[in-house]
């Protein structure tokens, strides 16, 4: 495919398997939205992996209502000079304009995301133009294949963000693991039809179907409030999460943060994840997604 | 001989890469979370990752000491990016509380050729698999600013002149490297270090 790998001397950045490799290297860790240096230095003290660095958590962005957009460079860099792990920030879907700032202050990672509002309702990103590796978000496997054709070198589930409901998460999970079990069971014909119903590269769904899994790696986001959520979302095959605003909205962030950690890294041991929910103090409060009118719902945006 | 057991670090990274690279050269794997996972394996590998959370985790879980422990006592061990700053003994651009394990006489810089954005591959010489340079990824890499007299340098970056930078080094069992041996489909650095555990290098 083609991309944006260039060349010093003998050096290639921004290749494929750089971006995917950096995607790779997060696995296992818990990425936290931070508003603040100083969330950020809790968050790398609880052991997160990166940090997304905003200037609203999605919960605020809910209340507060109007146009959500890329954060305010200084307050990106206040974050990227407070932490030595790597730092990712939100472009809105289509703004690559936003994306090419965020590249040009240092990012590690940008995500294209529906929490902040659309610039671009028929485009996504052109994702291969960009040194800096993007996550996007996914709601059924068509989705994350047509991201991943455009450059993306992560895929995240879109959840509801900001709700501190992770039910949608679920959906998206769910739908996506099942349409890639489904795929390996189709012959090299039905493939061709697969690759039409999904809307995705007849390629991709090839390979997708010989694999077993996505080409990169898949991660769940969106509404994850508990240690239990956290894990949920990796017995259902998220290779990691993304914590919103259920950690700095929360009684005490840094006591839940490091349970989350806990959580994910032991989503399998039970009593891990009973010992690390004992004591956290209130969770973020939580909307209930179907009391959400239509045009507050971030998870139908992007296409 | 039964084959030995090489064990993944699982704190944190890319352990599936590491165990899919073994598990096709025959090896058996296992992953380590906890002190007693250790006691089961006969080699290790640290995958690479955040050197910081992983070093964190190491802590919290109660790690740190076993793993001293069975690397003075011998076993081999294989540290790639995060892995290597686990692996060194004096670590440059860590966080202030930066843990590592230690064992390997460098110095490692963390982060030494910027951040993401400045990541890339190029073909490395590694002394011990062969002639053919190594596709080697570099992540939010560290390099490797001096070493003891008992650390052999095993490759370095290619240099308009003088010696380049040291991104492969090996002290008795302990190998390490900057970059990413699990993410090129390559298995000679990987199959180099089962021979290590073998005994047979």
């Amino acid at each position: 495919m083609v991309n944006n790998a260039s060349s010093t001397a003998d050096n290639a950045v921004g290749t494929q398997r750089v971006k995917r490799g950096m995607a790779e290297q997060l696995k296992n860790g818990v990425i936290m939205d931070v508003v603040t240096p100083e969330q950020a230095r809790i968050a790398e003290d609880a052991g997160a992996v990166a940090v997304m660095a905003l200037e609203r958590v999605p919960a605020d962005i809910r209340k507060d209502g109007g146009v959500a957009r890329m954060s305010d460079p200084d307050m990106i860099d206040g974050i990227t000079s407070a932490v030595s792990i790597p730092v990712m920030a939100k472009a809105r879907i289509g703004h690559f304009v936003e994306a090419q700032v965020l590249e040009s202050l240092g990012v590690d990672f940008v995500d294209e995301s529906e929490v902040l509002t659309p610039a671009d309702e028929a485009h996504h990103i052109d994702k291969w133009a960009f040194t800096v590796p993007f996550v996007c978000g996914a709601t059924n496997l068509g989705e994350a294949l047509r991201r991943i054709a455009e450059g993306a070198a992560m895929i995240r589930s879109k959840g509801e963000a900001g709700t501190g409901n992770v039910v949608e998460a679920t959906r998206h999970m769910r739908s996506l693991v099942s349409d890639i079990k489904r795929l390996g069971t189709l012959d090299a014909a039905e493939l061709f039809g697969a690759a039409k119903e999904l809307r995705a590269p007849h390629d991709l769904v090839a390979e997708v179907a010989r694999a077993g899994r996505l080409p990169v790696p898949l991660f769940s986001a969106g509404g994850v409030a508990t240690p239990a959520d956290a894990a949920l979302m990796r017995q259902l095959g998220a290779e990691s999460v993304f914590v919103g605003s259920g950690i700095f909205k929360s009684g005490d962030p840094a006591k839940r943060a490091d349970a989350i950690v806990q959580a994910t890294l032991h989503y399998e041991d039970p009593s891990v994840i009973a010992r690390v929910s004992r004591g956290l103090g209130d969770a973020m409060v939580g909307i209930n997604v179907d009391e959400l009118p239509e045009a507050e719902r971030y998870a139908g945006r992007g296409w | 001989m039964t084959p030995p057991t090489i064990g993944v670090l699982a704190l944190q990274g890319d352990t599936a890469e590491h165990r899919d690279v073994l598990d096709g050269l025959g090896a058996r794997t296992a992953k380590v979370l906890a002190p007693e996972h250790l006691e089961a394996v006969d080699a290790l590998v640290v995958p690479g990752g955040e050197s910081t959370t992983m070093g964190k985790l190491a802590v919290r879980y109660g790690l740190v000491e076993p793993l001293r422990a069975r690397i003075a006592a011998g076993m081999p061990v294989l540290g790639t990016c995060a892995g290597m700053i686990m692996l060194s003994d004096r670590v440059l651009g860590g966080a202030a509380d930066q843990t590592t394990v230690g064992g390997i006489d460098m110095t490692v810089r963390r982060n030494a050729f910027g951040r993401q954005s400045d990541s890339f591959e190029t073909a490395v010489r590694l002394d011990g698999i062969g002639e053919d340079p190594f596709d080697a990824v570099f992540i939010r890499a560290p390099w490797v600013e001096s070493v003891g007299t008992a650390v052999t340098v095993l490759g370095r970056l290619p240099a308009e002149e003088g010696p380049g930078r040291i991104v492969a080094v090996r002290q008795g069992g302990l190998m390490a490297t900057s970059f990413h041996p699990e993410l090129t489909g390559d298995a000679r650095v990987h199959r180099l270090f089962v021979d290590i555990a073998k005994g047979l290098s």
